[in-house]
């Protein structure tokens, strides 16, 4: 059985922001199945009453000191920038019209 | 003077030894393995970026400052590659991808700033895969690297290049970063020693993320005395780092040097019964034997113990570290630094085609699927039954790991179920999971790890044995791991890399 289809693939390529070709998505349907199929093997671990683990080793929230430091200045935060203009970074049009 | 095939045949506990006594310059070090490097990069290609000026200047900085009598830390002037999933301020970091070509960072991570306050000059940054993914460095975007015991086999992965780089005399140090095994497969597969620490011990603040849940820097070097004298430069807390451990550390220095002494009497060492079964190679197993007969001459008691869901952690990784790996990635959208790609003239010129373009373009095959799988699981309808299971399933084998630990100091299995294998061998992704598949379960349970060799296989490939160690008790792991690693050396009459040929080392000059 086929966990994944070509629209599903075409659906998670958009949510995951990535433009796939038509020859890839036919790639991974093939192996994100056989992972797939793979990883349901543990579906068959009792969990029940067992918490999430997030962090392997437990830590407790605190505050770092309150203390000024000089953070990256401008200029070096915009240095690797594709394009940038007085100090800003440049993007495509995010509102209007597709 | 002494030739620089010599030198850099030392360990880093030898260097240090001698630039202490001023037998040696920092600078004839630092040229002695540039020297390697131009030598035996055509054939090995471990490195994606050389630091060569900088690397000169620190050893000049120095010895300069010895020859003024100041008291420098012990790896002061000792040489280091970084592999190029760690951040490097002024030096190209790229995570061996398209997406960051070029990139500059900045700033220095935090275990980067620690050594260079240490005064060790930094080589050069180290291949792997794409990201840190992989486990056969065949998925850097750039290039390959070879395993310097036969280079028509891979040098293992993520971090080949750091495993490489040591294994082949080019630096006697280097940095990887392990998510699933990307320090210690590597170092089975190189006959080097490879470190992954508790998880929060080394600060991750500059290493690019892969799944921030396990990654975790960690040294890579030839001896387990040079991996602890690195491991005390790069560890402890950092206010830079939400998940580092507030403690103050022992050294682990001290502890490796303990080991020395082979007094195990009384270890209680467990035999990870699932790491040794099918799947294994009868050699990694025989080999692996060799090592459990030498922790008994010591004085270890050794016993098999079984863990019900060990297998299973390969299926837990397989959505815990795409789901993060999916999220972390989002950030290389071509906004702020790294490629962009604009979309064909048919398509719209917006923000969000700009981004689905640029990350078509710039990521690789293996990043790609791992981003979808992880996208997957994370999405509405899956999450629970995928990541929130695997999650719970994780909290069950963390259980099984303190529970065992409540009988067993120490954990061992090889370190991976096969030597090097071909380059181009492996194809099927599944496949290449499996081999990360003894690794994994440190990982997913915080725990530190290490591998050592253990000895040759019948191709004349270097096999790893593996050392578990409980939370936070990394000493422990560099006592064991040096008491093994001097018997091994006992039996054979010299290190394993003493069996290396080197034919890069005998064209460098005698100065």
């Amino acid at each position: 059985m086929s966990t994944f289809t070509k629209e599903q693939m075409k659906h998670i390529g958009d949510l995951a922001s990535i433009a796939l070709n038509d020859e890839e998505i036919d790639r991974f349907l093939h192996e994100l199945d056989s992972i797939a199929e793979s990883i349901s093997q543990m579906q068959d671990i009792p969990t029940d009453n067992v918490e999430p683990t997030t962090n392997p080793i437990a830590i407790e929230a605190y505050l770092r000191p309150d203390e000024a430091v000089t953070p990256l200045s401008q200029k070096d935060a915009i240095a690797g920038a594709p394009v940038s203009e007085a100090g800003m970074f440049v993007a495509p049009k995010i509102l209007g019209e597709e | 003077m002494a030739k620089a095939s010599e030198l850099v045949t030392l360990t880093a506990a030898q260097m240090a030894d001698k630039l202490k006594k001023g037998d040696i310059s920092s600078r004839e070090l630092v040229e002695a393995e540039l020297q390697t490097i131009d030598s035996a990069e055509p054939t090995l290609q471990a490195f994606l970026a050389r630091s060569s000026e900088e690397a000169l200047a620190v050893a000049d900085d120095i010895d300069t400052r010895r020859a003024k009598g100041e008291e420098l830390p012990s790896l002061a002037g000792v040489p280091v590659a970084v592999k190029d999933m760690i951040v490097t301020k002024g030096i190209e970091t790229t995570a061996a991808s398209k997406i960051l070509e070029g990139w500059i960072p900045p700033y220095d991570a935090t275990v980067v700033t620690r050594m260079k306050n240490t005064g060790m000059p930094i080589l050069g940054k180290t291949n792997l895969d794409e990201f840190a993914q992989g486990s056969s460095t065949e998925n850097s975007a750039f290039h390959n690297t070879y395993n310097p015991w036969d280079i028509t086999r891979v040098p293992g992965g993520s971090g080949g290049g750091s495993a490489t780089s040591v294994a082949s005399f080019e630096t006697p140090l280097a940095l990887g970063t392990d998510t699933g095994g990307s320090i210690r497969q590597p170092a089975a597969f190189t006959g080097t020693v490879g470190v992954k620490p508790t998880y929060g011990r080394v600060s991750r603040y500059g290493a690019i993320a892969m799944a921030s849940s396990m990654d975790q820097i960690g040294p890579c070097a030839r001896t387990v005395e040079d991996a602890a004298m690195l491991y005390d430069v790069i560890a402890g807390y950092d206010d830079h780092d939400s998940t580092s451990i507030r403690e103050i550390l022992p050294s682990m220095t001290a502890a490796a040097l303990q080991g020395k002494n082979q007094d195990l009497k009384g270890l209680r060492v467990g035999i990870i019964k699932e790491a040794t079964g099918d799947g294994f190679e009868e050699e990694v197993k025989n080999n692996f034997s060799e090592g459990i007969k030498l922790l008994q001459n010591m004085g270890a008691n050794v016993e098999e113990v079984s863990f019900r869901h060990f297998l299973h952690g390969i299926q837990v990784y397989y959505v815990v570290m795409p789901a993060e790996v999916s999220s972390n990635l989002a950030r290389y959208d071509g906004m702020r630094y790294g490629l962009r790609v604009m979309p064909p003239a048919d398509v719209p010129q917006t923000a969000a085609n700009m981004m689905a373009y640029t990350r078509e373009a710039g990521f690789g095959a293996e990043v790609k699927r791992r981003i979808i799988l992880g996208t997957y699981a994370l999405s509405a309808g899956k999450y629970e039954e995928w990541y929130g299971k695997a999650q719970r399933v994780r909290t069950v084998m963390i259980q099984d790991f303190n529970k065992a630990f409540k009988d067993f100091d120490v954990l061992v299995c090889p370190t991976a179920p096969t030597s090097a294998f071909k380059i181009g061998e492996v194809e099927d992704p599944a496949t290449m999971y499996r081999n990360d598949i003894a690794t994994i379960p440190a990982n997913l349970a915080g725990l530190p790890a290490i591998s050592i060799p253990s000895g040759l296989d019948h191709n004349n490939l270097p096999v790893g044995f593996q050392i578990l160690a409980a939370q936070k008790n990394d000493e422990l792991m560099f006592r064991v791991a040096s008491a093994l690693e001097t018997a091994f050396n006992k039996k054979w009459g010299a290190p394993l890399w003493a069996q290396l040929k080197t034919p890069w080392l005998d064209s460098l000059s005698e100065e």
